[in-house]
């Protein structure tokens, strides 16, 4: 039993692994045959942001009114004082503060 | 030969100091790495998972969002396939954020890519893309973040599983908030001005109705693609240098 696990557990990890290590490479790789300037340019230029936004925005939401209270405190903290940790601080501690009050 | 022993010495001096400037530079993210890491290690524990299987997953996979799906699709018989699958949905951006990394390894070899690439988490990787705007960035910095990224992401995570008693619900503590947190406060960092406003809004709104609408993960890359096309289909004005100008078209 215990090798067929630990078998297993290797396989699947090691497949993550690989899936992720070659979209890292892939991506460096191709992207010498992209065109570095124009219309394709402006919209690898947008990518990172608009990225990371959609990947958030639906946690955010997800959280209702006060989700998005926290959201936007995060991302006025991280604006005025370039502290990513404290803002990560003031959005927890919103949400801390809420759910405590919400039982 | 004096002279070139001189520059490989410069060098290997200049290489040394970025490491450590990526390094640093990313402590602040480190701590924020840690705190989301320990919600995976106590989900981990939960699931079974010895320290060993966290520190292989951590070690071989080493993405953050991945690694909690793969944590939670966590049954026996393990479901290799679609593990692996959802792992493909979810890093999907590693293709876009390895190609937004092209310029800054321009002119490397081959081997240096395929070793440098591997720490690219997506905390390292703003921090990078942020300096790079500056005309700061290296590869010596990216890989130093890595570095970071890697080490206080395996003692969160660590910490997580072996305390995990005392954090039984980490969502009381709103744990489960600090990856959204973290990465609100990352993309705020990334933010390059008003030209971003309108592919920002389209990538949210794709986002929020890829959410609703499709299972799984596909709304990261949907959401991004969308904004980054809605860039790409806006007004080309000169290039980007006369800003100021280039607005009163709109």
């Amino acid at each position: 039993m215990f090798p067929a696990n630990t078998k297993q557990l290797v396989l699947a990890i090691g497949l993550a692994a690989l899936v992720t290590y070659s979209l890292r490479l892939g991506g460096l790789l191709l992207a010498s045959r992209f065109p570095r300037a124009g219309r394709f340019r402006k919209g690898m230029d947008v990518l990172p942001g608009a990225m990371l936004f959609s990947l958030v925005l639906p946690s955010i939401v997800g959280e209702g009114f006060w989700g998005v209270v926290a959201g936007g405190l995060t991302a006025l903290t991280v604006l005025r004082t370039r502290n990513p940790l404290l803002a990560m601080l003031v959005g927890m501690l919103v949400i801390f503060a809420v759910r405590r009050m919400g039982r | 030969m004096d002279t070139t022993k001189k520059g490989r010495q410069a060098r290997e001096n200049y290489v040394k100091s970025e490491f450590v400037r990526g390094a640093t530079a990313n402590l602040p993210m480190a701590a924020s790495v840690a705190a989301y890491g320990s919600v995976l290690g106590v989900l981990a524990a939960q699931k079974g998972l010895n320290w060993l299987d966290l520190m292989f997953m951590n070690s071989a996979v080493f993405a953050g969002s991945a690694q909690f799906v793969m944590v939670d699709m966590w049954t026996h018989p393990l479901p290799i396939v679609e593990m692996a699958l959802a792992v493909l949905v979810i890093n999907l951006r590693y293709l876009l954020i390895g190609a937004s990394l092209e310029p800054l390894f321009a002119g490397r070899t081959l081997w240096c890519k395929i070793f440098m690439m591997h720490l690219v988490a997506d905390e390292n990787w703003a921090i990078t893309m942020a300096e790079q705007r500056r005309g700061k960035a290296s590869v010596a910095f990216l890989f130093g973040g890595g570095v970071t990224i890697y080490l206080s992401w395996s003692c969160g995570t660590l910490a997580g599983m072996l305390g995990g008693g005392f954090i039984a619900h980490p969502e009381v503590f709103a744990l489960d908030f600090a990856f959204t947190a973290v990465f609100t406060a990352l993309a705020v960092g990334l933010w390059q001005g008003k030209k971003d406003l309108v592919p920002w809004l389209v990538a949210g709104g794709l986002a929020l109705l890829t959410h609703h609408y499709l299972p799984g993960k596909w709304y990261i890359v949907i959401g991004g693609l969308a904004g980054a096309l809605t860039a790409m289909l806006g007004p080309l004005n000169a290039p980007a240098v006369g800003e100021e100008g280039a607005n009163v078209s709109s």
